[in-house]
């Protein structure tokens, strides 16, 4: 999301949520290609209970009338599904602007034509590394030069500034300066996210998350280059000097959510579990009614405690990080996020036992896979 | 919100502005949410009278007579005339 920095009053009003998400990342099949070790919704094989094609066609319209300007689509790998694309035009006809992220294995000719000729809609591909060497082992053998020959498909049918999305891991980090040559050799855009423990990053989370060292890095490395894309996902590293671009808040449930592939809406992307589900778009009252009323999302609209972090004279820049980093790896929600620029979250880290981490489920996975 | 003296030479109140046609504007408590198709671009309009002179500026001949019906008194003026030239420059209003 590209926009404004939010003043701390704004800020304000979304943390108490809008009436409508900013934005909402929709993830429309559990079935991949691929089998990355990090995927935040341990995707893999097709789920039988994924909506139709007239229910995604009802939330969508459903989407339009709540004024959702763009949903961010994932997976899971969307060109999985046939009926993607007529999905895509559903949605821009209607002013719901659309960005998907894809590992570009199924970006034909073809494909790349009809994408190309579609408004509204932004793609970004995936890659965790500037080289086959650093990607593959995260993302799966091939998967580097399927990716680089989706990109290739899109620029030859003249789409237009896509974009290239990493996440950052402790690998990737001494390739900042490639990547981004990467992208402007084919005048893309660069998107950076963070890593999180979520789905099977959970159990990649502890050898892959760049070191503190790194984390200053990047931070020096994001403020002079404002114009590189972060989904505003390293709020936590502001802590470290002037606030990065973006909102600088954790949106979970008050400007943000998730809608998985069966409908269930989760407050964040991240968060893909049991403890963080909001309800169902099948319900009654459709995604509108989880979206306005429900508990999970009235509490996590209420003022937070900040817990241990109450006394750092930090907080207000950083807001104690990412609620799913802190879940996933087993720490209080308040409190220090695990990678707290002090080193609070390594401390506090140290103190959770192996047990004390929450159970992941296996999800969609075709198999468990570790890195190396 | 600030203005770049570029603003002040383009912003011009005596003229007609409307909402530029890439833009959607959905109302907020706050004020409003506005998000521009082509340039991708989020934007906060942080006050409801704002909001409310953005959504029909389309309707008055000029900016200065969009204020007037809006009852803007001369203090508030001076603010208000800013904020918009910033609108012109992120395209979210243009001369029309």
């Amino acid at each position: 999301m590209s926009a404004d920095t939010a003043s701390p009053e704004l800020r304000n009003h979304f943390k108490h949520g809008l009436d409508a998400p900013i934005c909402l990342t929709w993830e429309v099949t559990y079935g991949c290609n691929l089998a990355c070790a990090h995927c935040l919704s341990s995707s893999g094989k097709r789920d039988p209970r994924e909506l139709s094609t007239e229910e995604c066609r009802h939330l969508i319209d459903e989407l339009a009338r709540m004024q959702v300007f763009y949903v961010n689509v994932g997976g899971g790998e969307p060109l999985v599904r046939r009926d993607f694309l007529d999905l895509v035009d559903h949605a821009v006809e209607r002013k719901v602007g659309v960005k998907f992220s894809t590992n570009g294995a199924l970006i034909t000719p073809e494909a790349a034509r009809r994408i190309a000729a579609t408004d509204y809609l932004d793609v970004q591909i995936s890659i965790d590394g500037a080289t086959p060497q650093t990607n593959d082992p995260v993302r799966g053998r091939g998967s580097y030069a399927m990716a680089r020959r989706g990109m290739d498909r899109l620029a030859e049918a003249g789409f237009g500034p896509f974009k290239i999305s990493v996440v950052m891991t402790r690998h990737n980090i001494p390739e900042l300066d490639a990547l981004e040559r990467i992208a402007q050799e084919y005048g893309a855009q660069l998107r950076i996210t963070r890593l999180r423990p979520s789905g099977r990053g959970a159990s990649v989370w502890d050898e892959l998350h760049p070191t503190a060292a790194q984390q200053r890095e990047l931070y020096e490395w994001l403020i002079a280059r404002p114009d590189v894309l972060t989904g505003d996902s390293f709020f936590h590293l502001s802590a470290l000097g002037e606030p990065l671009p973006g909102l600088n808040l954790c949106g979970a449930g008050r400007v943000v959510c998730l809608v998985d592939p069966v409908g269930d809406v989760y407050a964040c992307p991240f968060v893909l579990h049991d403890e963080f589900l909001a309800g169902n778009v099948r319900d009654g009252g459709g995604f509108e009614q989880v979206w306005r009323h429900s508990e999970l999302f009235a509490e996590l609209r209420e003022p937070q405690s900040a817990g241990a972090c109450a006394s750092c004279g930090l907080y207000d820049k950083c807001q104690g990080g990412c609620m799913a980093a802190k879940f996933f790896t087993g720490m209080p929600l308040e409190g220090p996020d695990p990678e707290c620029v002090l080193g609070h979250g390594e401390l506090e880290l140290v103190k959770v036992a192996a047990g004390d981490r929450p159970l992941v489920p296996v999800g969609h996975s075709k198999k468990r896979l570790r890195v190396g | 919100m600030s203005t770049s003296s570029a603003d002040a030479a383009t912003f011009d109140p005596s003229r007609r502005y409307r909402l530029h046609p890439d833009l959607a504007l959905r109302p907020e408590r706050f004020g409003a949410l506005l998000y521009h198709y082509g340039t991708r671009r989020l934007t906060f309009l942080k006050s409801p009278q704002l909001t409310a002179i953005v959504r029909d500026i389309g309707e008055h001949p000029s900016v200065d007579a969009a204020l007037d019906a809006h009852e803007i008194g001369p203090e508030r003026r001076p603010a208000l005339l800013r904020a918009l030239a910033t609108l012109e420059s992120s395209e979210v209003i243009s001369v029309g």
